[in-house]
């Protein structure tokens, strides 16, 4: 071989100018390649990413909440404050609004799509009910294909949807939040080919049923951004999340 | 000289006329008679009331998101979708009531027809007899809805989760608003797709 005629000084004029500068460049990038094999052993993570959707805005512009405030603004409020929080914590966050602009369902799951997101939450805001409403499609969990139907696309992620759900729900539960869980059909949501979930504040009520904190009350909102941070660092590390038996990964 | 065949024919004629003019009068006769006996026989007493009978209704509850079941004892048609109506609108009224755990005003007025029709693809489904129902909510009634994920979905899975426990052949659900399509409720809730009645269970609620 070439190589060994080479290490050995040797002069071996069959071997062409090219064949030389090829066997170099072979060696630099063995040589450079061996002190990175041993800093990173194993094959790094894959980055966990967060899409949150504040849903409505511009002419869409949701419910109206008892101080006055409409849906959007709130759900806009919720998702810049549970991005600074994620942040913060180490935790990419896409959005899909960072300002008052409509926007159609489909661009919205369009971008949750693009994301490879480990989460997407879809943000809403209520008067009706109390604590945080997580809601998860009702589509029936249907095997993934390589094309798959854009209205139902999240049929493949439902049942990591639901593991998602019961993630939050524990951690949630944990920090004294009221959580109720259901299913729901909500364009957008199973367009979205992620683990994802729309999420619904509500007021939160004292154990007489009267309204403590309206949903667009700047202290509650932090304390539900906190709740859901902390959540959803649990379902990072969540074996679960990653758990083939619960994926929709597509087939080859 | 009028020939002899000319008049007999003329003769002919003009008794068929005659004849065919008598008749249209005895036909006429007999239709004015029929009409004064059907006015005769206007109903002079109350039509029979329908029978009272048990209806199974799902209400929801917007404190915990769960579907109760509730009896109520109702005057009942035979047709399937006159009774699925009246159903129907015993619930709504139940959320106009003041201090419903689910409150939507407008009440019964709010659903204005209810179709039955067999369901597609039921010859492959267990049930040979599956229905679909079509359930066409007023504008009045979508646009007085309360805005929000779980009021609104809560609305659409008892009504069909009622549907289900009173007439157990309808599987499949469509909604319309004024007999059109409509693209959610009052801003979530999808009207677009075919909602099974299997789904309206109870959903889970917590407490910590």
């Amino acid at each position: 071989m070439h190589w060994i005629n080479l290490h050995h000084g040797q002069t071996n004029r069959r071997v062409s100018r090219w064949e030389k500068g090829r066997v170099a460049v072979l060696l630099s990038a063995f040589a450079l390649a061996l002190p990175c094999a041993a800093q990173a052993p194993a094959a790094p993570a894959a980055r966990f990413v967060v899409v949150l959707d504040a849903a409505h805005g511009g002419d869409d512009t949701g419910g109206r909440l008892a101080s006055g405030q409409m849906e959007k603004a709130a759900t806009l409020a919720l998702s810049v404050r549970l991005r600074s929080v994620l942040n913060a914590r180490g935790i990419a966050v896409i959005t899909t609004r960072e300002s008052d602009a409509a926007m159609e369902s489909d661009r919205r799951a369009g971008i949750a799509d693009h994301a490879k997101a480990g989460a997407c939450l879809s943000l809403h805001a209520t008067e009706s009910g109390t604590g945080l409403h997580l809601f998860t499609s009702s589509l029936a969990p249907a095997p993934a294909t390589r094309f798959m139907a854009w209205k139902t696309a999240q049929a493949a992620y439902v049942t990591r949807s639901l593991a998602l759900a019961g993630a939050l729900n524990s951690a949630l539960q944990q920090a004294g939040t009221h959580v109720t869980l259901g299913r729901t059909a909500l364009a957008g949501l199973d367009s979205m080919t992620c683990p994802a979930l729309a999420v619904e504040i509500a007021p939160e009520r004292g154990p007489d049923g009267n309204v403590t904190a309206e949903p667009d009350n700047p202290n509650y909102l932090a304390r539900v951004a906190a709740s859901l941070a902390a959540a959803l660092l649990e379902w990072r590390s969540d074996p679960q999340r990653l758990n083939p038996q619960n994926t929709g990964v597509r087939q080859p | 000289m009028i020939p002899r065949y000319q008049k007999i024919l003329f003769f002919v004629l003009l008794a068929a006329a005659l004849a065919m003019g008598g008749i249209l009068w005895h036909l006429r006769q007999r239709a004015h008679e029929r009409l004064l006996a059907g006015e005769d026989s206007a109903p002079t007493q109350a039509p029979a009331v329908a029978p009272t009978e048990q209806a199974t209704l799902l209400v929801a509850n917007d404190m915990d998101g769960s579907l109760l079941t509730e009896a109520q004892a109702l005057p009942l048609p035979a047709d399937p979708g006159q009774r699925a109506r009246l159903i129907l609108g015993r619930l709504l009224d139940l959320y106009a009531q003041p201090g419903a755990a689910h409150p939507v005003s407008g009440g019964a007025a709010g659903i204005a027809q209810v179709f039955l029709l067999p369901a597609p693809n039921a010859k492959d489904s267990p049930d040979q007899d599956a229905q679909l129902a079509v359930v066409n909510l007023t504008t009045a009634f979508a646009a007085a809805h309360p805005s929000g994920l779980e009021t609104e979905t809560l609305t659409v899975l008892s009504i069909c989760g009622t549907l289900r426990a009173n007439l157990s052949h309808v599987t499949q659900v469509r909604f319309l608003v004024d007999g059109e399509q409509r693209p959610n409720m009052a801003g979530h809730a999808d009207l677009t797709r075919t909602y099974l009645t299997a789904d309206a269970t109870p959903a889970e609620s917590s407490t910590p």
